[in-house]
């Protein structure tokens, strides 16, 4: 009853017909893209079976730079369904690198999936799904959206987490995903409700103009929780390091870069548009969770042996930092944020990659003195890696640090200055986990050689390496604040 | 402005170099097996210094064309960057003696390796010329975050230097160096950013005319303090130096104490004077009490030390405390001291480390007792080990004592006790260093494995000579430095008047 209310309350003040073709493919031309492919790889999959494995990887690559490519034709964006989605330059440029990188990983996976036994059509479907999810959470510009969004890609992330259903590991952590994933969407649900029941309305616009209370303000924090899960802040991060480990190494590798881009960008689109007007109300909380994410993730990785496991809490650190972007408020921490997080995803990706070259007889690498001596084993492998660990340590010259420059430059300006203190001690924290990497590939005895690495992953390797520690470097003027991150986020300003 | 670009030439041609050694070393990966054949260390090892001294011509160049009379930033080139952060470089008198230290230091390190390194030898040059490129950024770089790159991105090369080629506990000696360094260099980049921020640029010539609160000044100069600090070394943030020296490869330590620990008295000139004159001139006697301390405990510490290198390292931070004492001392005097106590330090350290390394190479310890007579066995060196033994005591005649009275001399005209204190320095230095001295050099050969050790070969000769030579002659003549570095002194001087 209450959706209906709320639908039909914004049936009635709409002004345009619900199917506006038009305004509908500008609006979500991706996602229509997705879900017809989507439901188009269930279909031959179903008709010709296993000898469809192979050639679905490639195709589901293809469906996935398709989808990017479209979300850059349309990146002004519109809006349709009577303002249910709506989307902007600042969602639909996180598309494109969203999109691109799950094409990316879904190429990165078939190696993989192929010695273990496990490659069915299913996995790049799954993928699609999930793309699918990241892309209306990106356009979602109601309460309702939004959620269904969230479970798409959710739904589609449990499954893919425990793909390897033969592997304990893979089971476990698809089971913890999916048991704290659906408590933090059901507080996130709850949260949406009471938000709802004070305000009225579901509409993102309409809660802009929503006045402040106590109840609203309280659904907020329980919103605020339940994405804070989604984008593994603490503390609400504890899933990540055993999810990261036990879930196959691919699929880590589209976790940690598409969905995290695309939920960090719903995470600030939430805070921005929806509750940009009582910025007061939240700037706190979300500087307290960014502290925290900081704190536990550099802390965190100091004791990890596994690489996997060390680059989850490395992520949870990362995505501290991405946060005091969003605790900068919209004007100065929109571009902030994008650059921060797309050097951060292109250099996440690639790390993933580079553990998934690493392989003997006997199967994945995973213990970090397995590194040892790499330098001298396969130097382009290993200086690719290293450019990748300093750019996500976020040290100069390499593109990372400009994503950090950008964060602390929005974080200061926005006087958030003991925030600010943390991420500087959290960056050297975690430097002795990042450092530790380095000190393994360069400083010790080679280890027994690894197996010959894939071409197509260790040209991911080599051309994220090239890109977040290179390129960036060379055209952040173009691509940082004042390029098109500035933008791309102009695109939020009402 | 125009014409050809030297300053971005001299900056990144060592970094060209490194790329194509790397290129040409992987074109030929394939065709030996051997990894670490003799003759192919050779070839790269000779590739290097042709390009470590072809740095150095240009540096040469670069000096031809600049004009020590005028005061500003020289041969400047700009290009739009980032937002208010541009890529601008120039140089005054300062940068330019510093620049002309580190080009010539470098293809003397890349010499003294000839011998004392043969593994992984590519990567070991390719880590000396990044380095080499990082370190000239840092003196021409006219724009804050653009120093900032290449201040904190030479630590990644000297990290893998320590430690890959460095001694038994080289790993933690490397982490304790990157670690100390960049907490200090952060929270430099929060300060920066704030400036950038308050006064929309980064450019320092924009930086420089800027009047920052008085209030804010202390929290920059602090910040600023932190990097700069560490990097001097000054106490009691000193302790990763003489980690980092005794483990670092003799070359590693001879850029390190040459170029490196310049960057901390560089960047208290380049910065803290010029932009917060009042935070300075408010933290004057704190900064003359830790000098004085420095010179004095460390004097003590490096008195006690039974490893040469650990001697020496100790004997830097005294060294370095007497830069210190110079630059707070806030008046001509002091200033051209500190900055030629600077140079001289870098010529004399580098040399004192080299001399270490050509008795650790044949004997493999550095240990002070192992030692004894080498004045029998080894006249030459001993003749060399003299020369820069007197150096660093600050005798007459060689250029560490003209930075030593002159610092001494700015620091009487601010503060006596300050300079009463630091003239203890000179009377510990004289006695550990002619202790060392005698210990290693005179007496009997107790050590039976001394008998047949062998005099300086001619790599060694070359590498240490032209240092005696500069030592001499800037003690004879410091007006070669002075006239480079007037006009630089003269206006840090009018810049931190202006600001009072």
């Amino acid at each position: 009853m209450v959706l209906q209310g709320a639908l039909s309350r914004s049936w009635r003040e709409a002004s345009k017909p619900m199917l506006d073709t038009q305004s509908i493919i500008q609006a979500m031309a991706p996602e229509l893209w997705l879900a017809a492919s989507g439901l188009m790889l269930v279909l031959v999959g179903a008709i010709v079976g296993e000898r469809f494995n192979s050639l679905s990887y490639k195709v589901g690559a293809l469906v996935m730079f398709g989808a990017a490519a479209l979300s850059a034709m349309h990146l002004q964006g519109g809006e349709a369904f009577n303002g249910l989605v709506k989307t902007t330059t600042f969602t639909n440029f996180t598309k494109v690198i969203s999109f691109t990188l799950a094409g990316v990983a879904i190429f990165l996976s078939e190696g993989f999936l192929r010695r273990h036994e496990i490659s069915r059509y299913e996995y790049p479907l799954l993928m699609v799904l999930a793309s699918l999810g990241m892309g209306i959470i990106l356009s979602a510009n109601n309460l309702m959206t939004l959620y269904m969004g969230i479970e798409t890609l959710s739904l589609s992330s449990y499954v893919l987490a425990a793909f390897h259903r033969d592997s304990a590991r893979s089971s476990e952590a698809g089971l913890k995903y999916f048991v704290l994933g659906a408590l933090a969407s059901g507080i996130l649900l709850y949260g949406a409700s009471l938000v709802y029941g004070f305000t009225g309305t579901t509409s993102f616009d309409g809660l802009t103009l929503a006045g402040e209370s106590v109840g609203a303000m309280f659904g907020m924090v329980l919103m605020i929780v339940g994405l804070a899960f989604k984008i593994s802040a603490a503390p609400m991060h504890v899933w990540t390091p055993d999810v990261y480990e036990g879930a196959p190494t691919p699929v880590v590798a589209f976790f940690a870069s598409a969905p995290k881009f695309a939920s960090l960008v719903v995470f600030a689109n939430v805070m921005f548009t929806l509750f940009g007007s009582v910025m007061d109300q939240w700037q706190l909380i979300v500087a307290i969770i960014a502290g925290l994410s900081m704190i536990v993730g550099s802390l965190g990785g100091l004791t990890q042996n596994n690489i996997k496991r060390l680059l989850a809490y490395s992520s949870i650190a990362n995505v501290g930092y991405a946060l005091v972007a969003v605790a900068a408020g919209q004007v100065l921490g929109a571009p902030a944020l994008l650059t921060f997080s797309t050097i951060y995803v292109i250099s996440s990706l690639g790390l993933f990659a580079g553990v998934l070259a690493m392989r003997r007889r006997g199967g994945m690498v995973e213990n970090i003195q397995e590194l040892g001596g790499l330098a001298r084993r396969q130097p382009v492998f290993a200086i690719a890696m290293t450019v990748l660990v300093l750019s996500v340590a976020g040290l100069p010259p390499f593109g990372g640090f400009f994503g950090k420059y950008e964060v602390l430059r929005a974080g200061v300006e926005a006087e958030l200055v003991p925030l600010a203190i943390i991420l500087v001690i959290a960056s050297v924290v975690s430097l002795g986990y990042y450092l530790r990497l380095l000190k393994v590939m360069w400083f010790d005895e080679p280890k027994e050689t690894f197996e010959r690495v894939d071409v197509t992953v260790l040209g991911t390797v080599v051309a994220c390496a090239v890109i977040a520690g290179v390129v960036f470097m060379i055209f952040i003027g173009e691509l940082g604040t004042g390029g098109w991150a500035s933008y791309a986020a102009s695109g939020l300003l009402p | 402005m125009g014409g050809f670009p030297i300053l971005t030439a001299m900056t990144f041609l060592p970094l060209i170099g490194a790329l194509l050694i790397v290129l040409v070393r992987a074109a030929t990966a394939g065709s030996r097996a051997a990894a670490d054949d003799g003759r192919q260390n050779r070839a790269i090892l000779m590739a290097s210094l042709i390009i470590s001294a072809a740095t150095f011509v240009l540096s040469v160049a670069a000096f031809l064309s600049f004009d020590p009379g005028q005061m500003g930033y020289q041969l400047v080139e700009q290009h739009a960057w980032y937002g208010p952060i541009s890529y601008k470089l120039g140089i005054d008198g300062l940068s330019m003696s510093l620049i002309l230290l580190t080009t010539f230091l470098t293809p003397i390190c890349l010499l003294a390796s000839w011998n004392s390194i043969d593994k992984r030898v590519t990567e070991y040059v390719v880590a000396f010329l990044v380095l080499e490129t990082f370190m000239i950024g840092v003196f021409t770089a006219l724009d804050l975050v653009l120093f900032y790159i290449f201040f904190e991105a030479g630590l990644i090369p000297m990290f893998l230097i320590i430690g890959i080629w460095g001694g038994k506990d080289r790993i933690y000696a490397s982490f304790k160096f990157f670690l100390y360094t960049l907490i200090g260099s952060l929270l430099l980049l929060v300060a920066a950013i704030y400036m950038i921020q308050v006064a929309g640029s980064a450019d320092f010539e924009v930086l420089e005319q800027f009047a920052f609160d008085p209030g804010v000044q202390t929290w920059l100069w602090l910040a600023f303090l932190a990097s700069f600090a560490v990097k001097l070394p000054m106490w009691p943030v000193h302790t990763w130096l003489p980690d980092a020296h005794v483990q670092a490869p003799t070359a590693g330590s001879v850029v390190l104490a040459g170029v490196l620990l310049k960057m901390g008295g560089y960047g208290m000139l380049r910065f803290s004077l010029p932009m917060f004159p009042d935070a300075s001139a408010y933290f004057q006697p704190m900064m003359f009490a830790l000098a004085v301390i420095a010179i004095i405990y460390t004097s003590l510490v490096a008195w006690r030390q039974t490893d040469m290198k650990k001697l020496i390292a100790y004997s830097s931070v005294a060294h370095m405390g007497f830069v210190t004492l110079g630059i707070f001392a806030f008046n001509e005097t002091g200033i051209q001291g500190a900055i030629f106590q600077m140079l001289s330090h870098g010529l004399i350290s580098g040399a004192l480390f080299l001399i270490v390394g050509v008795v650790y190479d044949r004997m493999h310890t550095r240990e002070i007792a192992a030692y004894g007579g080498l004045v029998g066995r080894m006249p030459i060196y001993a003749g060399f080990f003299m020369l820069f033994t007197m150096a660093n005591v600050g005798l007459p005649g060689t250029s560490g004592f003209v930075g030593e009275i002159l610092t001494m001399i700015g620091g009487f005209q601010a503060a006596t006790w300050a300079a009463f204190g630091a003239a203890f320095g000179v009377i510990f230095s004289a006695v550990y260093m002619l202790t060392l001295y005698r210990r290693t050099v005179f007496g009997e050969i107790t050590n039976p494995l001394l008998e047949d050790i062998k005099d300086m070969n001619r790599i060694e000769w070359v590498c240490i000579a032209p240092l005696a030579v500069l030592t001499v002659l800037f003690g004879v003549a410091p007006n070669l430095i002075f006239a480079v570095t007037n006009g630089a002194t003269g206006r840090i001087i009018a810049l931190m008047a202006g600001g009072q």
